[in-house]
């Protein structure tokens, strides 16, 4: 199985081939249209993730001691960004999940998406993902 | 070199890039940069003169209260107040409406009393009113707004009546640009005794404001969206108004004689500055008085309406452009949507090209609820903005529009 670390880094080259900020993200975004989406019954109220400008569900399933995320978000930046997270994440054991230091976020320049701001979800994704986890880790 | 060059000059962080790109500084309305003459003045302030006021008999004391005190005339004279006294220094516009919110309604508002507000208000003139009501068991009623963003002011007329205590509106809408006609909605209210606060935030840094010709009750407004420092307002009220409510915080500063047994409050203003006061950020925001005077009305008013109107035909033949609010009188704000894109990616993109615009609600939910919109794309003009930026911004929409259309 590829590790978080595995998969952080693999984004982190594939990162590396943009030389302009536009480029990467045109990635992004395109990423986000990539994902498998979250069920429609999933994009409710109880999903969203609190504190983001653009709306973001999430959902987590627990499956063969893996966590398996989908995601959606009405901005497609916010949207492809969640991809990444799910991209490193989804299908790994809850407890890599929580241990995950994920620091292929600074590395490929989105360290901005990360900031305190009320606009911003990255932080409230990543928590979110990390309780799921840790939810799944005590069952 | 024009004049708008050089007011540029006055302003240091308007020389620095973001994003490796100049800045476009569009984000007025969530406050504005300060010129070299507010930033000199703080610095002035904490380097020889700094001093706690109204007590200390040594020299220092005497020249920060002088100071301080001086401040409070000119800010007087800035709105035309009747009397300095019935200028009190706060943090800034929200804690001045709370002031009155707390105090106006601790004393006048009664169970099955109404609260009147606008559709079109800032949260910080919602929320203090909703809890005073909450509190006292009364109503808040709303001005409702039509699809220009602009107050129905026949239900207006209608929502007066004899249970209303207090009008709280908008000068200045910070979401919309509306101009709200607050001298005919104080008018209208005065005739059946009602005062009227006036919420000029947004106002202040566009046009004079005279609070002796508006006749409204009570005016509040912050330092930071007119060339000031942050952490300042101001709350004008009529001397009566503020002789007749209590004290909203309590401390030093606010009272005469304390015992255990009782305590006498201060005499105006200084009944309402519990505790050492903010003295940099007064003497501050006179020097960005100073600014706007030396400036002139005039100059900011004509440059200001000259880039809203060449930004607005810019926008208007912009494929998928959606203005929220097409209000006939306008200050200092666009609102608008480009066709399916979530705001928030256009604020990204045009942050990566150095353009700082405020995307997401704005503070008014109940407005992006009224037209069903998750939030809007805003710029908001200052008086050291360019046409040039304006360009600049167009063609980043441009970009934006490549990426996400």
């Amino acid at each position: 199985m590829t590790t978080i670390k595995e998969k952080e880094q693999k984004i982190i080259s594939d990162f590396e081939m943009f030389d302009d900020w536009m480029d990467k993200y045109n990635y992004i975004i395109e990423l986000g249209k990539s994902i498998p989406p979250i069920k429609e019954e999933y994009k409710t109220e109880k999903y969203l993730i609190k504190g983001c400008q653009a709306r973001v569900w999430l959902h987590a399933d627990y499956q063969d001691g893996k966590v398996i995320y989908t995601a959606d978000s009405d901005a497609l930046i916010t949207k492809g960004i969640a991809a990444l997270l799910i991209e490193v994440l989804s299908g790994q054991p809850p407890k890599e999940i929580v241990d995950a230091g994920l620091s292929f976020i600074d590395e490929i320049g989105l360290k901005e998406h990360l900031s305190q701001t009320r606009s911003n979800g990255l932080v409230n994704m990543i928590k979110q993902m990390k309780l799921y986890a840790l939810a799944f880790q005590k069952m | 070199m024009n004049k708008i060059e050089q007011l540029r000059k006055q302003f240091p962080i308007l020389s620095r890039e973001v994003n490796n790109r100049p800045l476009v500084y569009f984000d007025n309305a969530a406050t504005t940069q300060k010129p070299e003459a507010v930033i000199e003045r703080l610095r002035n302030y904490y380097e020889s003169e700094n001093s706690n006021i109204h007590r200390g008999a040594h020299f220092l004391s005497q020249m920060a209260t002088d100071a301080y005190e001086q401040a409070r005339k000119t800010t007087a004279s800035f709105i035309n107040a009747l009397h300095p006294h019935e200028v009190v220094f706060t943090r800034g516009t929200t804690e001045s409406i709370n002031l009155v919110a707390h105090s106006f309604c601790k004393k006048f508002l009664k169970p099955g009393d109404e609260i009147l507000i606008s559709a079109m208000e800032h949260h910080s003139n919602i929320v203090p009113w909703q809890i005073a009501c909450q509190e006292h068991q009364a109503n808040l009623k709303v001005i409702p707004i039509d699809r220009k963003g602009e107050l129905i002011i026949s239900e207006y007329h209608k929502l007066l009546n004899e249970k209303t205590r207090l009008v709280a509106v908008t000068h200045v809408s910070n979401a919309l640009g509306t101009i709200n006609p607050v001298k005919e909605i104080i008018e209208a209210a005065h005739r059946k005794d009602i005062p009227v606060l006036v919420d000029g935030a947004q106002a202040t840094p566009h046009m004079p404001v005279d609070v002796q010709a508006l006749d409204c009750d009570f005016y509040c407004f912050s330092g930071h969206k007119m060339y000031g420092p942050m952490g300042i307002g101001v709350l004008y009220g009529k001397e009566k108004w503020l002789e007749q409510i209590p004290p909203y915080q309590s401390g030093g500063e606010m009272i005469k004689d304390v015992s255990f047994g009782k305590t006498t409050y201060n005499d105006l203003p200084f009944k309402f500055e519990a505790g050492t006061p903010n003295v940099a950020g007064v003497l501050g925001l006179e020097a960005a008085i100073n600014f706007i005077s030396e400036t002139g009305h005039d100059t900011i008013s004509s440059h200001e309406t000259d880039l809203l109107q060449y930004a607005l035909e810019g926008l208007k033949n912009f494929d998928g452009i959606r203005f929220i609010g097409t209000p006939e009188h306008r200050a200092g704000v666009i609102s608008f949507l480009l066709g399916d894109i979530h705001p928030y990616d256009a604020g990204t993109i045009l942050d990566k090209l150095g353009i700082a615009v405020r995307t997401g609600h704005h503070c008014v939910q109940p407005v992006l609820d009224y037209y069903n919109i998750p939030g809007t794309i805003r710029i908001s003009f200052a008086v050291y903005n360019t046409r040039q930026e304006v360009d600049t911004f167009i063609k980043g929409l441009a970009t934006v529009r490549e990426m996400f259309g």
